[in-house]
């Protein structure tokens, strides 16, 4: 029994936070990665991306519940989230047609294109903060919980609860279809294989006819896509706060350089190794030491949780220590 | 390389003029009193010494981009390292803390550190399979061990006088003293991350100073017995008398009459002026350095590796450790200023140092003052840190003007209400047009 409770306490502690926080990582560095592989740069701006997207998709929230629009038991941003992306795909764009495209032809050096990225950002964060303020924002309506402790204490006879909440369940059905979708959609599609071929080798793809300007603006959208995806889902599992998407950029780097800058597939591993590592090293395992049979003194927590931010750092240090192109054999230029 | 910095003939008066204009803008804000400027000189000396205090900043940052083209994304960081030093140095021991458990926490951050050093010798020594078993078991037993010794130390120190104190204390030292220290912890702070980042792709440095600047920043808030976290730390000893000491001087009183001043108005202006020849003093003798070494055949080297990095290596040129090396200088002056502007405040907050304000506006200020010119690093620090500060007056009074067409209601006041986050707008603007226009700045390279 003891020992059930202890595997209930880490899945409902450890288990479901990191898995849909992993998610939430997992989107955002794949538009990083996608950007570093087509764009040739780490964009700085993809947090307030995020933070400017979601702030959109809660404005479009506002005005669908002022008019009586809801989806039930599914918070209402999913319905928004749409048109928050299409809206904030035309500002990306705009982005990209009046700032980056100017450096991109002078071929000028990456670190160029970080410090327009820098630029970009700065405006992005003034746009969010004006049209939202900055204030903690909570926009999930609809049901909280999919399965809550005291459900799960009644279904089972055991002392330790099980929350699953939909924020969650929403977070990694709505990541693995997009997922899904982005591979398939860059396996299969002609598009898709127009912006691996451009990816691996930009000359070669020119020579065979590839428009690189299509190829730039598929990725902008994409990478939008995801960011926005990844923001609402972020907003709605924990709560919508301007700053806090600056400050997840270190960890969506992270997971990005884990992963390899420039492999898809690596940025969905590194998102959710950078989040186990995150919950396990800040969550006190007192608890599930006390189930297995030991009585320590000390909660058991490796680092606080204000140094979470740490944990990603240090895989990023470790990664670039040993294999600076990433597990996954990133780009290495 | 497509920022070449080439020579170009352009007005030698271009900088004195510029500087001109500064220096108007200043007496105006001293002089003038309406709706743009305040009249005042205490606020017009008040935003100088912090302008130079930024132009230090400015001069760090420009060591690092504009001689090296380095990006360090975590100027914030090492800022509030140097910060940390005016109280480690210079505020009065705290009674009983040393003794609560001053020895305990330096043996536990040596046994730390000494975990890391061991860890890498590990690696380097240790040959074939049980390399990584050995490394894992120094780092686990080290951890334990840190733990053991920085935990009760810890909770010993905070416990001691917490409603106060609840800090390690200071040595008392003079606050002058505390401002080398300040360069030295940056220092140090940048040689470990550059020694990791640095040599890898030009990205990787910007990536591992955002992160750690965010780490040193989170770590000041949160370790309370080193300077108190979110508690602050106030009543940092100052380098220049107290107002109220001179108010109290019947010889400055008499000073201040002969020149038609209250004596609180002289001293408030007097302090002022005093700190701004300090500061003063330290940019112009940090700028001398700084010329004569670009002077120099070391100078000539560093833009070398600059503007062709491969040629400077087929040349025989260690370009990784140029880069450490130019990385810890500019962020020994980062620090350097980081400690001066504690010790201006008298007060260390870890809550107001952010990224957006200490990392991202002191870029702006190298990349439109012209990067790789140390003059016009200064000219756009003092510059846009004059407007930043006025943006605070002028924006609102601008959304007045723009919204005056529109009726009074909720959207109008909204905009009004808003006007203060237009600042970061302008600044993102000002930064991508001043790149896109004028890459070279407002006082180019020669």
């Amino acid at each position: 029994m003891d020992i059930l409770n202890a595997l209930v306490a880490i899945l409902n502690f450890v288990v479901i936070p990191a898995a849909s926080y992993g998610a939430q990582l997992a989107l955002g560095a794949l538009g990083v990665t996608l950007i570093y592989g087509i764009l040739r740069f780490s964009n700085f701006a993809h947090g307030d991306t995020m933070a400017f997207g979601t702030a959109l998709v809660i404005l479009v929230t506002w005005g669908l519940q002022a008019i009586g629009i809801d989806l039930g038991p599914v918070p209402t941003a999913l319905l928004a989230l749409p048109i928050g992306i299409a809206l904030c795909s035309v500002f990306v764009l705009g982005t990209d047609r009046t700032v980056y495209r100017f450096y991109r032809r002078k071929r000028s050096d990456p670190i160029i294109l970080v410090m327009a990225s820098v630029g970009v950002m700065f405006i992005m964060n003034g746009l969010t903060r004006l049209v939202i303020g900055v204030d903690e924002i909570r926009f999930d309506d609809g049901a909280r919980f999919l399965v809550s402790v005291q459900q799960f204490r009644a279904w089972t006879g055991l002392s330790e609860g099980l929350s699953l909440r939909v924020s969650q369940a929403i977070t990694l059905a709505v990541t693995a279809l997009a997922c899904w979708a982005l591979f398939r959609f860059l396996s299969r599609s002609r598009a898709g294989k127009a912006m691996r071929a451009y990816s691996d080798n930009e000359d070669l793809a020119l020579l065979s006819g590839i428009d690189p300007e299509r190829v730039v603006r598929l990725t902008w959208i994409i990478a939008t896509a995801l960011a926005v995806t990844a923001g609402t889902l972020y907003g709605l599992d924990k709560s919508f706060k301007a700053f806090n998407y600056f400050q997840i950029l270190l960890p969506i780097f992270a997971a990005a350089i884990v992963g390899g800058l420039g492999n898809p597939l690596g940025a969905v591993a590194g998102g959710f190794i950078v989040a186990f590592s995150e919950v396990a090293v800040t969550y006190p395992w007192k608890k599930i030491a006390n189930y297995l049979g030991f009585q320590p003194e000390g909660l058991l927590q490796l680092l606080s949780t204000e140094y979470k931010f740490a944990v990603s750092f240090v895989i990023l240090i470790v990664v670039l220590l040993f294999r600076p192109t990433g597990l996954f054999r990133g780009k290495s230029v | 390389m497509s920022h070449t910095r080439q020579a170009e003939a352009h007005g030698a008066w271009r900088a004195p003029v510029l500087f001109l204009v500064l220096a108007l803008l200043f007496l105006a804000e001293g002089t003038f009193r309406n709706a743009l400027f305040s009249g005042s000189w205490n606020t017009a000396l008040g935003i100088l010494n912090m302008g130079l205090i930024s132009a230090i900043m400015a001069l760090g940052v420009n060591m690092q981009w504009g001689y090296a083209g380095l990006f360090n994304a975590g100027v914030v960081g090492f800022l509030a390292l140097g910060g940390l030093a005016p109280v480690l140095v210079s505020t009065p021991p705290v009674q009983g803390a040393w003794a609560a458990g001053g020895p305990r926490v330096i043996l536990a951050l040596a046994v730390g550190l000494g975990t890391l050093v061991l860890a890498a010798q590990v690696w380097k020594r240790v040959p074939g399979r049980p390399r990584v078993l050995a490394l894992i078991a120094v780092l686990v037993l080290g951890f334990v061990l840190y733990r053991f010794l920085f935990d009760p130390a810890v909770a010993a120190i905070e416990a001691n006088n917490s409603a106060s104190a609840g800090n390690i204390g200071g040595l008392g030292w003079p606050v002058l003293l505390s401002w080398p220290v300040g360069a030295l912890m940056a220092a140090a702070a940048a040689w470990g991350v550059g020694k990791v980042a640095l040599g890898l792709r030009s990205d990787y440095l910007a990536i591992a100073t955002l992160g750690i600047g965010e780490i040193i920043v989170a770590v000041m808030r949160n370790e309370e017995w080193l300077s108190r976290g979110v508690k602050n730390m106030s009543g940092i000893p100052r380098p220049v008398p107290y107002e109220v000491d001179l108010q109290a001087d019947p010889g400055f009183v008499a000073r201040a009459a002969e020149w038609g001043l209250s004596p609180g108005l002289a001293s408030g202006i007097w302090v002022k002026l005093l700190y701004a020849g300090l500061f003063t003093a330290v940019l112009l003798a940090l700028i001398l350095l700084a010329e004569l070494a670009l002077k120099s055949p070391w100078g000539r080297m560093m833009r070398a590796i600059r503007d062709n990095e491969t040629a400077a290596g087929a040349m025989g040129k260690n370009v990784t450790r140029r880069h450490l090396q130019i990385f810890v200088i500019g962020s020994a002056v980062i620090g350097l200023a980081g400690a001066m502007m504690v010790t201006l405040d008298g007060l260390l907050s870890p809550n107001s140092f952010n990224p957006l304000r200490y990392t991202f506006l002191i870029w702006v200020m190298v990349i439109v003052g012209g990067s790789g010119n140390n003059w016009g690093a200064v000219l756009g620090a003092i510059l846009i840190w004059f407007l930043w500060i006025k943006a605070e007056v002028w924006g609102p009074e601008l959304m007045r003007l723009i919204t005056l067409p529109l009726p009074e209601g909720a959207f109008r006041s909204h905009m009004l209400g808003s006007a203060p986050h237009m600042r970061f707008i302008a600044l993102g603007l000002v930064l991508l047009l001043v790149l896109r226009f004028a890459p070279r700045g407002l006082v180019p390279e020669k």
